[in-house]
């Protein structure tokens, strides 16, 4: 058994590698809002799941008219990440700017509120389906022309898993360029090194605040519609797991880092499922698929032993 | 003053009607949450049975409701349930629950006050084999159920190669562990590899390359509908075309909504609730389901019913033979065990250790078209529930 999961070595690492992705993108949430405001957002792993929770609504509901699967999967794209986005903009304005205006500097409070607010997100989410169509799993609707697949170099490759990863590309690019060409992304990093300075030089703090929100969250969304299409079964509660390990792939990479972000998250991708794999037949089904988690988590510690600052972090001077 | 008497008189009325001593019946299973669908027809089974009964309680004197606690198939959540139940002083009677590993808990607590549980779904043999005075079930064991399906596995579909997946729950790991022992037994192959627990709800990737690798004949999966059904349709959409059997737990409709046709069509589960079709008498429960709900009754709804009925019924017998008095929960306990009822699903009596005396498992094969009324019956067996272990 060991020589055939060896002969699906590529096949394994394509898809380490779509899961990283999805892991990046959503670790470019916490990161960015990190690198501004020095908040762990626990509630990003919400808007991933909102995310989803839209593109799999838009799936089921215009699968009827648009019926060229890529195109409504670019309307599912657009909805998700605008929806989750626009989430993130008011869970910005009306949890954490209240708890900033009043001076808060206590770092607990902010976190504390974001544990709080993803669970009203979660538990808001599952009351609307509740209401809606009375399901708690939903289903990505199949597509026919994103469900074909070819086999390159004995991968086997949907047609969807394409798609995600250009997707995930794009955005990353995208990100990059937004954040080191244009005055929005100068803002942020101002914003980012030092709030009060920034203000001094006429840039609106807040409205940076919130586009970075809008972005990380936006990123988020996407990345939940690009799951969706790719594991086809979301719940409410479905953003809790690839949120708390994206939030390791930010911290694997140096949180506050952009491309560290993407880097941990691919490094993420390919130990769980690599772990994933070949745990049960390395053990004699001693240590079950179950421990992958375990392992990447185990792999986390270690590397913040020898390198505190992540893969590609640099150590920050305490801010004057 | 005419208007005076007439609003004093129905206030008498009132209160005579409020002076009828209140029964209830609890239903536990899960409302909310991934396996709601089925807990919730297990909840309207036995409201319907309660209804039925109304007015045959109110002959006796007594107000008869159904009171519906969600136990979100979470063991918490369940334990929790059974300590507002045994305050209830009201609740004579517990139907439920469907996963096992939250029955085992809340059962504990129900046995603190004697109050008895009547169990249409749960099929882990710690249920009964525990011995205790208070707690049935009214559907099979897995310890006859998981080896039913191996014997199927074996001998019907031949399969050799058979890689064996659970959810890690006391329900879908101890049914698995029946299933691999006696598949093992009859001389398929299971490797300590190819058996492999996941709690993963969405994610199968690494699983699907393990048995890509592996080539089975077959995958069993002990475990619920919602995990199975996401699992199936990953398996399926990687084109590999492997029939996937499973338990109990997947006997429910949302499969095919999860899974798609498509993919469901390769399933094949044991049950121990057999589909509404092969009970003739469920016609008329079937038809009024209908039209007091709105939803379309499955097994489990049936068992339901039954299970409210074995409380009810044991709960005249303790009111005559009190002499009319309000029944208490240790009367109502006992006489459930001298229950001799002609249901929907069959005669039902039971042990000494609370199992049913010969319980029905039917092997089913999910239909093509997706109509979960439809699923062929392949094999029905009728098998007396194993006697306690010796100690």
């Amino acid at each position: 058994m060991l020589d055939s999961l060896l002969s699906l070595l590529p096949q394994i690492l394509f898809e380490g590698l779509l899961l990283g992705f999805v892991y990046a993108m959503i670790a470019l949430g916490y990161t960015m809002v990190y690198g501004v405001l020095e908040l762990i957002n626990f509630a990003h792993s919400e808007i991933f799941m909102i995310g989803a929770v839209a593109g799999v609504e838009i799936f089921r509901s215009l699968s009827n008219i648009i019926h060229n699967g890529y195109l409504l999967l670019l309307v599912a794209i657009v909805v998700g990440g605008l929806v989750s986005g626009l989430v993130a903009i008011a869970m910005e304005r009306f949890a954490y700017r209240p708890l900033r205006r009043r001076g808060t500097t206590n770092r607990l409070v902010p976190l504390i509120t974001a544990v709080g607010v993803s669970f009203v997100l979660q538990d808001l989410v599952r009351l609307i389906e509740a209401l809606w169509h009375n399901e708690f799993f939903l289903r990505m609707a199949s597509v026919s022309d994103l469900e074909g697949s070819v086999t390159v170099l004995g991968i086997f490759i949907q047609y969807k898993s394409i798609v995600v990863i250009v997707v995930s590309l794009a955005m990353l690019a995208g990100l990059n360029l937004l954040v080191n060409k244009t005055r929005l992304g100068t803002a942020i990093r101002t914003v980012a090194q030092d709030m009060d300075t920034a203000r001094l030089m006429g840039i609106n703090p807040d409205r940076v605040v919130s586009s970075t929100f809008f972005i990380g969250g936006s990123l988020g969304g996407v990345a939940g519609v690009l799951f969706a299409l790719q594991y086809t079964t979301i719940s409410p509660y479905s953003g809790f797991l690839p949120g708390i390990k994206a939030f390791t792939a930010a911290v694997l990479g140096g949180i506050g880092n952009i491309p560290g972000a993407m880097v941990g998250g691919l490094v993420l991708g390919e130990l769980e499922t690599l772990a994933g794999t070949y745990l049960p037949t390395l053990t004699n089904g001693t240590i079950g698929t179950e421990y992958k988690d375990i392992i990447a988590f185990l792999v986390l510690i270690l590397l913040l032993l020898f390198r505190p600052q992540g893969l590609l972090g640099q150590i920050v001077k305490e801010k004057v | 003053m005419k208007k005076y008497i007439l609003v004093l008189v129905a206030l008498t009325a009132c209160l005579t009607f409020a002076q009828a001593q209140t029964i209830k019946i609890a239903t536990q299973s899960p409302l909310s949450g991934g396996s709601g669908a089925l807990g919730e027809q297990i909840k309207l089974g036995a409201q319907l049975a309660v209804e039925e009964a109304q007015p045959r309680f109110q002959k006796l004197g007594f107000k008869l409701e159904l009171a519906a606690y969600d136990d979100q198939a979470n063991p918490d959540t369940g334990v929790a349930n059974a300590n507002r139940i045994i305050n209830d002083a009201d609740i004579i009677g517990v139907v439920g629950h469907y996963n096992s590993g939250v029955a085992i808990p809340s059962s504990e607590v129900y046995a603190r006050v004697n109050l008895v549980m009547v169990s249409p779904a749960n099929t882990n043999p710690r249920i009964t084999d525990r011995n205790m005075p208070d707690v049935n079930r009214i559907c099979g064991r897995d310890d006859v159920q998981g080896p039913a399906g191996a014997e199927f596995a074996v001998k019907e579909l031949k399969a050799k190669k058979i890689f064996v997946i659970h959810d890690k729950t006391a329900y879908g790991q101890g049914l698995a562990e029946n299933f691999k022992a006696r598949a093992i037994e009859l001389g398929a192959s299971v490797p300590n590899n190819a058996f492999v627990g996941t709690e993963e709800k969405s994610n199968f990737i690494p699983l699907i390359t393990q048995i890509l690798a592996y080539k089975p004949d077959l995958i069993y999966f002990g475990g619920i509908y919602d995990q199975i059904g996401a699992f199936a349709k990953q398996l399926n959409e990687r084109g590999i075309k492997t029939p996937i059997m499973g338990g109990d737990g997947l006997d429910s409709s949302d499969y095919v909504r999860l899974a798609g046709p498509a993919a469901a069509a390769n399933t094949y589960y044991t049950t121990v609730a057999g589909p509404v079709s092969v009970f003739p008498k469920a016609k008329a429960f079937v038809d009024s389901f209908k039209v007091k709900t709105g939803k379309t009754a499955e097994g489990f709804a049936v068992y339901a019913y039954d299970c409210a009925n074995v409380i009810l019924s044991a709960t005249e017998a303790a009111i005559k033979s009190s002499g009319g008095k309000a029944p208490t929960r240790d009367a109502v306990t006992k006489a459930v065990r001298a229950v001799k009822l002609d249901g929907l699903t069959g005669s039902i009596e039971f042990d000494g250790k609370g199992d049913i005396k010969v319980a029905n498992y039917y092997v089913l094969k999910v239909d093509a078209s997706g109509d979960w009324g439809k699923n062929a019956i392949l094999k029905t067996v009728a098998v007396p529930a194993p006697k306690l272990p010796a100690k």
